[in-house]
């Protein structure tokens, strides 16, 4: 057998769409291999988060509903995922390259003696010889790489595969038994969630992301990307001056995002930015500096001071609604 | 405390990297190299849980060739105490040197290894995870702290990690906010940009450096099958996005998202 296993995730009860992502290039690979696609959520109170998992077409789905798993602690999870994935006859494990994908996943690997491929972007190879394209030297290459494990490890990156849709039917979703999980070395203290009426930044449609050029006033990206509905980033420098919250980065080092809009505003356009973002279908920049890199990559360049444009803009916005 | 750090030699992440034609891998020539910036960031830690505790051992290893000695001087020039070199005649993928490290870390015993998130020429952040299963310790990815790195505590060279009562306390950076978590000793704990600020090494420091001692193990006489599990057949680089105009004023820049990119 030649099963897919996809480690779904949720966040208080509700999947993230992440997961969807994940989901899709689980069966990518199950139409490659010929094998069917179960779908693994593990958590307390996830009911709710399972319904919706199976209604997007996994072959199963194994729910493990429980006070042991509550908490997404790699040191237990990762032997919960093993006995699945054993369970399961799984060539490939796929997860989303989310925080909580990149730190679970790897001891999966270790457990199976299994090799690892991490934020890939699609497959290569023909029939069951899959390659695994991913990015190297912070996105600058990409390598195709290939598993000589039976059994193959990925992290994907959720952006480079569209989300999976809904099904005729939902598919049945199954208990799945834990394993003794033992006694964690890790204790989970607490979760500081910051909350935002604003879209998340990796599912918005539209992303305002605001640089150095603020000199750390954010207001002007805060109106526009109000005016537009969009999600807020920043880039490293501002994250790092302690402006804006850590999770709004846009990078390498951040979050990687392709909304349908993005606009740059006070952004020069370093590589380890533009490697978070250069997904995105159209990108507006505005710089006071017409030399800056970020011109090089945009779709509409405007060269000035953010501080006169942004308001601008926003009014023009609220003209034309 | 006995702090084990690993420090990876990687390309310069200011160089522009370039494929070979042929795809077989990146060219080298002038190329400059550097200690990866998250293992900085972890021999940082190291140096001032160190300073804060006013005693203990940091010891930097790393998996690779002669040529990795420089940046292990680097590290001992910032303050680290001496390090241990696994010599491999080529490049292990993550696992390999993940089960190297579990070698060295049986043979040293710390009490907390600290490494960087990932190294960033592979960017495969895994070695951290592999090491901590492959000693059945526990784990906290992705440390940070909750002040900036403009902050007075970080000015003061507070550690954003905290031992207390046999356990290191973490501030995760995750998805969506922080996670705070206890793991008992001895844990591996991997660093995200924002725990710290490295330190610069000194003139001082470099002269010392160069007394300290570099250990060399054979990686074959450490017994661990290290061959690798994940095999790169080619590189490419990416498709370039092409650059489009620039707009004189909003008023064109809304007419072109409004009718051109139809966006808005």
């Amino acid at each position: 057998m030649s099963n897919v296993l996809v480690l779904a995730e949720q966040l208080e009860g509700k999947l993230k769409k992440s997961s969807l992502h994940a989901l899709n290039a689980g069966k990518q690979l199950a139409e490659r291999s010929g094998g069917k696609v179960i779908a693994l959520i593990l958590g307390k109170g996830i009911g709710d988060a399972a319904a919706e998992l199976a209604a997007h077409g996994p072959s199963e789905v194994w729910s493990a509903d429980d006070a042991k798993v509550e908490h997404a602690l790699a040191e237990t999870w990762s032997k919960a995922v093993e006995k699945a994935a054993k369970d399961a006859g799984a060539t490939y494990v796929v997860a989303a390259s989310t925080s909580q994908g990149k730190d679970i996943l790897p001891r999966v690997a270790a457990r199976l003696d299994a090799g690892m491929a991490s934020d890939v972007l699609g497959f290569g190879g023909s029939g069951a010889d899959v390659t695994f394209k991913r990015p190297m030297w912070a996105g600058s290459v990409i390598a195709e790489v290939e598993i000589s494990t039976p059994v193959k490890l990925l992290t994907i990156r959720p952006t480079e595969f569209p989300a999976a849709e809904k099904a005729a039917s939902a598919a049945p979703v199954q208990a799945f038994a834990l394993p003794e999980l033992g006694t964690p070395k890790t204790h989970f203290v607490e979760f500081r969630q910051v909350k935002s009426a604003r879209p998340e930044l990796t599912e918005a449609r539209v992303v305002v992301s605001g640089g150095r050029g603020t000199k750390g006033d954010f207001k002007p990206i805060e109106a526009l990307a109000d005016e537009l509905g969009a999600a807020i980033g920043a880039s490293r420098a501002v994250v790092d001056a302690g402006w804006v919250p850590n999770d709004y980065q846009v990078g390498q080092t951040g979050k990687t995002v392709a909304p349908d809009l993005y606009i740059a505003l006070g952004i020069s356009g370093a590589i380890q930015h533009v490697a978070g973002m250069k997904g995105s279908k159209v990108i507006v920049a505005v710089n006071k500096d017409a030399d800056a890199p970020i011109f090089q990559i945009a779709d509409y360049g405007l060269v000035g001071d953010l501080f006169q444009i942004a308001p601008e803009l926003e009014a023009a916005l609220k003209a034309a609604k | 405390m006995k702090i084990l750090c690993a420090v990876k030699r990687v390309e310069d992440p200011d160089q522009k990297i370039k494929v070979k034609p042929d795809g077989s891998g990146i060219v080298l020539e002038g190329m400059n190299y550097k200690p990866n910036p998250y293992d900085e960031i972890a021999v940082e830690e190291a140096l001032r849980l160190k300073e804060k505790q006013g005693g203990g051992e940091i010891v930097v290893v790393s998996v690779g060739d002669d040529s990795f000695v420089t940046e292990m001087r680097h590290a001992l020039a910032m303050g680290a105490d001496r390090g241990i070199l696994v010599k491999v005649s080529s490049p292990t993928d993550s696992d390999g040197a993940a089960r190297l490290l579990a070698k060295v870390v049986e043979k040293e015993q710390p009490d907390l290894v600290i490494v960087g998130r990932q190294a960033v020429d592979d960017d495969q952040a895994q070695t951290g995870q592999l090491l901590a299963e492959y000693l059945g310790w526990g784990q906290a990815t992705f440390a940070a702290k909750v002040e900036s790195l403009e902050s007075a505590e970080e000015k003061s060279k507070t550690p954003g990690l905290q031992i207390e009562g046999g356990k290191v306390k973490v501030i995760r950076e995750v998805d969506g906010g922080l996670e705070f978590v206890d793991v008992e000793l001895p844990a591996v704990v991997t660093t995200e940009l924002r725990l710290n600020l490295p330190r610069y090494a000194s003139l001082p420091g470099i002269m010392k450096a160069k007394r300290k001692t570099i250990e060399e193990l054979d990686a074959a006489s450490l017994g661990v099958d290290i061959t690798p599990k994940v095999k790169v057949r080619s590189l490419s680089s990416p498709p370039a996005r092409k650059g489009g105009i620039k707009v004189p004023d909003v008023a064109t820049l809304i007419d072109k998202l409004k009718n051109e990119a139809k966006v808005i």
